[in-house]
C-alpha cells in the first residue's frame, strides 16, 4: 500500500512538470499573453520579470512548486506582492491570485458532482441489478435498449434539450443562476435540478450496463450457488454475495468519474453558466490565461491520482478476497 | 488435428478472412462464427447499414453536394429575412427545394451542405486517429509485454501517467498553444485545427489500448504455439508480429468501434466549446452551439445537427456492443 501511494506521489510530480511544461514552454511567448492585444514592450518586460518568466524554466518550476507549498513574493523591490501558499501563480488576466479564483470555484462544482454521482450512482446500480434479474425477458432488453440511448447522447445535446425545454419553452424553472445553498436553498435547487439531470442521464447508461454485466459474471460462481443452495433469499444473495464481488469495478468507475467531475464538469458547467473549476478552465483557455488553465490542470489530475489510490484502498474493505501487499 | 507449425497464425488468419480455409479444423472459423452471430443480430445489421451510408456520404460529400447544386460555404442573402434580422426566410428554418434543411441565420449558408460536410471532418478526425490509436497502443503494448524488465516498468509509469490527465481539460487547453505551434510550422489554420486534434486525440488515447494488449500478449505468451516459435527459433520479431498479432485482432477491433463514437462526440464537444474547428470549416458542435441563440425562432437548427451526431454515435455503439458480443469466444451471452 506504501508503494502505491509513492508511486501515487512520483506520478503527481511527473503530471505537475509535464502540466508546466506544456503551458509554459509551449506557448511562444508566455509573458506577451500577460495582457492582451493593447500591449506595448515595456510592459510585457516588466511582467516578465514581475512573474520571473525571465529565469530559465527549471527554476520557474522550483518557484511553482515552491509557491504551492510555501507561498512566495512575486516581483522585486518596492513592487511587490505576496501570494501565501498554496500559491498556484498569478493571473494578470483577471489580476487576481489564481488560489482564490480556484477556492470561489471549487464549492459550485463540488456541489454538481456530489449530487449528480447520487442521482445516477444509485438507479443506476439498481436497475442494473433489475436487468440483471430480468435476463434475457423485455424488462431486461427495455432498460438496457435505454441505456445504450442515453449513453449516445452527447452531454452538451441533453444539457441543451433540457435547457430549452424545461426552462425556455415550458418556463417550469426560472434561468439557471448559481447561489449558494446556504444563501437561497430554493434558488440552488432549481439551479441544479438540470445539471445534475443532465450529468446522470449521461453517466447512469455506463453504470446500468457495468452493474448488469458484472452480476451476470458473478452469478454463475460457485458461492452463488452454493449461497443459493443454503437457501438463502435471493434478496440477501444478491446483496451480500454477488453485488459484493461484483462491486470492485463499479466502485473504480464511481471514484474516477466522481474526480473527473470534481476537476470541472466543463460542459455542463458551460451550458448552465455554472461559475465551478471547468467553467473557469474554459474561460482561463479562451483568455489565454496560462496560470490558470496550469492551475486548474494541475487540479484536476490531482483529484484523479488521489481518487485512483482511494479506489484501491475501497477494493480491501469491499472484497474480502483482496489483500492489500 | 495434425500438427500445425504455427497454429497461432492460422487461428489469426481465419479471423482475418485469408487463410480461413485451414481444412484441420472442422466447424466454423472464428471470423465466420463472429459474423454469423452479428448477422442474426438484426439492430446490428441496421446500424451497419446507417454507418456504411454515412462513411459513403462521408467519402463522396463534394460530388453529393455538388450534384445537388449546394455549397457548404456560398453565403444567400436571398434566404434571409432582413427585416427580422436576418433570419431564415419561410417555415422550418427556410426549408426549400434549394435548400434541403434550410439556411444558417445571419449568412443563409445550407444547413444540408455543411452537415454532410460536418459527417467528412467528424468521421476523418475521428477514423485517422483511431488508426493511430491502434498502431501506437499496438505496438507499445507488444513490445512492453514482451520485452518486460525496465522498458515493461518506464511504459507502464507512462501510461499511469498519462491517464492521470484530465482527458477533456486538457484537450481544451492544449488547443490554444498546440494550434500556435502548428500554424507555425506551416499548417493552414484549418489543418492546424485537424491537426492538434488528431494528435491530442493520439497521445491521451493509445494508453487504454497499450495496457488492454499488454494484459493479453502476457498471456498469450504462456501459450504452447508460442513457446512452439521460440523452440524452432523464430526471430523475435516474427514471433511479436505473425503470431502474437493475429491473436489480437478481436481486442483490437472491440476497442476501435468503441473508440469512434468517442472521439466523434468529443471533436463535437471541442468545436461546440469554440476550441475544435472553427469558421469556416464546418462541423457538427460548431452548429449546435450556432444554433443556440436560434433555438426559440428555428429549433430545427438544434435538431438537425443534434440528431444526426446521436444517430452516427448510437449506430456504432449499437454495432459495438455487437461486435463485443460476436467476438466474445464464451460465445452465447446474447443469444
Amino acid at each position: 500500500m506504501i508503494r502505491r501511494i509513492l508511486t501515487g506521489i512520483l506520478i503527481l510530480i511527473l503530471l505537475s512538470m509535464v502540466t508546466f511544461l506544456l503551458f509554459n514552454a509551449l506557448p511562444a511567448d508566455p509573458a506577451a499573453l500577460t495582457c492582451g492585444k493593447s500591449c506595448n514592450p515595456q510592459v510585457i518586460a516588466a511582467n516578465r520579470v514581475r512573474l520571473g518568466l525571465d529565469q530559465p524554466l527549471y527554476m520557474q518550476y522550483v518557484e511553482f512548486v515552491k509557491g504551492i507549498f510555501f507561498g512566495r513574493t512575486y516581483g522585486s523591490g518596492t513592487a511587490t506582492f505576496e501570494c501565501d501558499a498554496p500559491c498556484l501563480g498569478y493571473s494578470f488576466r483577471k489580476g487576481e491570485q489564481v488560489t482564490p479564483l480556484i477556492l470561489k470555484a471549487l464549492p459550485v462544482t463540488i456541489w454538481l458532482s456530489l449530487g449528480a454521482f447520487l442521482l445516477w450512482l444509485i438507479p443506476g446500480v439498481l436497475l442494473g441489478i433489475y436487468a440483471s434479474r430480468r435476463r434475457g425477458r423485455w424488462q431486461e432488453r427495455v432498460t438496457l435498449g435505454s441505456a445504450l440511448v442515453g449513453y449516445s447522447f452527447p452531454s452538451f445535446f441533453i444539457g441543451l434539450l433540457l435547457l430549452f425545454f424545461v426552462v425556455i419553452r415550458w418556463q417550469w424553472l426560472p434561468y439557471p443562476s448559481y447561489i449558494s445553498p446556504f444563501e437561497n436553498p430554493v434558488q440552488f435547487l432549481q439551479t441544479m435540478v438540470l445539471p445534475w439531470l443532465t450529468l446522470a442521464l449521461v453517466y447512469m447508461a455506463f453504470y446500468i450496463r457495468l452493474t448488469r454485466n458484472q452480476l451476470l459474471e458473478t452469478y454463475s460462481e460457485d458461492y452463488i450457488r452454493t449461497a443459493r443452495a443454503k437457501g438463502l433469499k435471493e434478496g440477501v444473495v444478491i446483496r451480500k454475495h454477488a453485488l459484493r464481488a461484483g462491486l470492485t469495478p463499479i466502485v473504480t468507475a464511481a471514484g474516477l468519474d466522481l474526480a473527473g467531475l470534481l476537476g470541472g464538469a466543463i460542459i455542463t458547467e458551460s451550458i448552465f453558466s455554472l461559475p465551478g473549476v471547468g467553467r473557469l478552465a474554459v474561460d482561463a483557455v479562451i483568455d489565454a490565461d496560462l496560470a490558470v488553465i496550469t492551475a486548474t490542470v494541475l487540479l484536476a489530475g490531482t483529484f484523479i491520482i488521489t481518487a485512483n489510490i482511494v479506489v484501491d484502498l475501497l477494493y480491501a474493505v469491499i472484497d474480502p478476497r483482496v489483500r492489500l501487499a | 488435428m495434425s500438427l500445425t507449425v504455427e497454429p497461432g497464425s492460422a487461428e489469426g488468419a481465419a479471423l482475418l478472412g485469408n487463410g480461413a480455409s485451414s481444412g484441420d479444423f472442422a466447424g466454423l472459423s472464428l471470423r465466420a462464427l463472429a459474423w454469423r452471430r452479428l448477422r442474426r443480430d438484426k439492430a446490428a445489421m441496421v446500424a451497419m447499414v446507417f454507418l456504411l451510408l454515412v462513411a459513403f456520404i462521408a467519402i463522396f460529400t463534394p460530388w453529393i453536394v455538388g450534384l445537388m447544386g449546394l455549397d457548404p460555404y456560398s453565403f444567400d442573402q436571398e434566404a434571409l429575412d432582413p427585416a427580422l434580422g436576418s433570419i431564415p426566410l419561410g417555415p422550418w428554418g427556410g426549408i426549400s427545394w434549394d435548400h434541403p434543411l434550410g439556411v444558417e441565420p445571419l449568412t443563409g449558408r445550407d444547413i444540408f451542405a455543411r452537415l454532410l460536410y460536418g459527417a467528412r471532418v467528424s468521421l476523418f478526425i475521428a477514423s485517422t486517429s483511431v488508426l493511430f490509436i491502434v498502431i501506437i497502443g499496438t505496438t507499445v503494448g507488444i513490445v512492453a509485454a514482451y520485452k518486460g524488465g525496465w522498458l515493461d516498468t518506464l511504459i507502464g509509469r507512462l501510461t499511469d501517467l498519462i491517464l492521470a490527465f484530465p482527458f477533456l481539460l486538457i484537450l481544451i487547453a492544449l488547443s490554444p498553444v498546440l494550434t500556435q505551434r502548428l500554424e507555425a510550422i506551416g499548417f493552414s489554420p484549418e489543418w492546424a485545427r485537424f491537426g492538434y486534434i488528431i494528435i491530442v486525440f493520439v497521445v491521451f488515447g493509445w494508453p487504454y489500448l497499450a495496457r488492454l494488449i499488454r494484459g493479453q500478449v502476457l498471456s498469450l505468451r504462456e501459450r504452447e504455439f508460442v513457446e512452439a516459435a521460440v523452440a524452432t527459433g523464430a526471430p523475435t520479431r516474427r514471433i511479436l508480429f505473425k503470431e502474437m498479432l493475429p491473436n489480437l485482432w478481436a481486442p483490437i477491433i472491440v476497442y476501435a468501434t468503441i473508440s469512434l463514437p468517442t472521439l466523434i462526440a468529443a471533436e463535437a464537444v471541442l468545436s461546440y466549446l469554440g476550441v475544435g474547428i472553427i469558421e469556416p470549416t464546418p462541423s457538427w458542435g460548431k452548429m449546435l452551439s450556432d444554433s443556440v441563440r436560434y433555438f426559440v425562432i428555428i429549433p430545427s437548427y438544434l435538431f438537425i445537427p443534434g440528431t444526426v451526431l446521436f444517430l452516427v454515435v448510437y449506430s456504432f455503439n449499437v454495432f459495438g456492443d455487437a461486435i463485443r458480443d460476436a467476438l466474445d469466444p464464451r460465445g452465447s451471452r446474447n443469444n
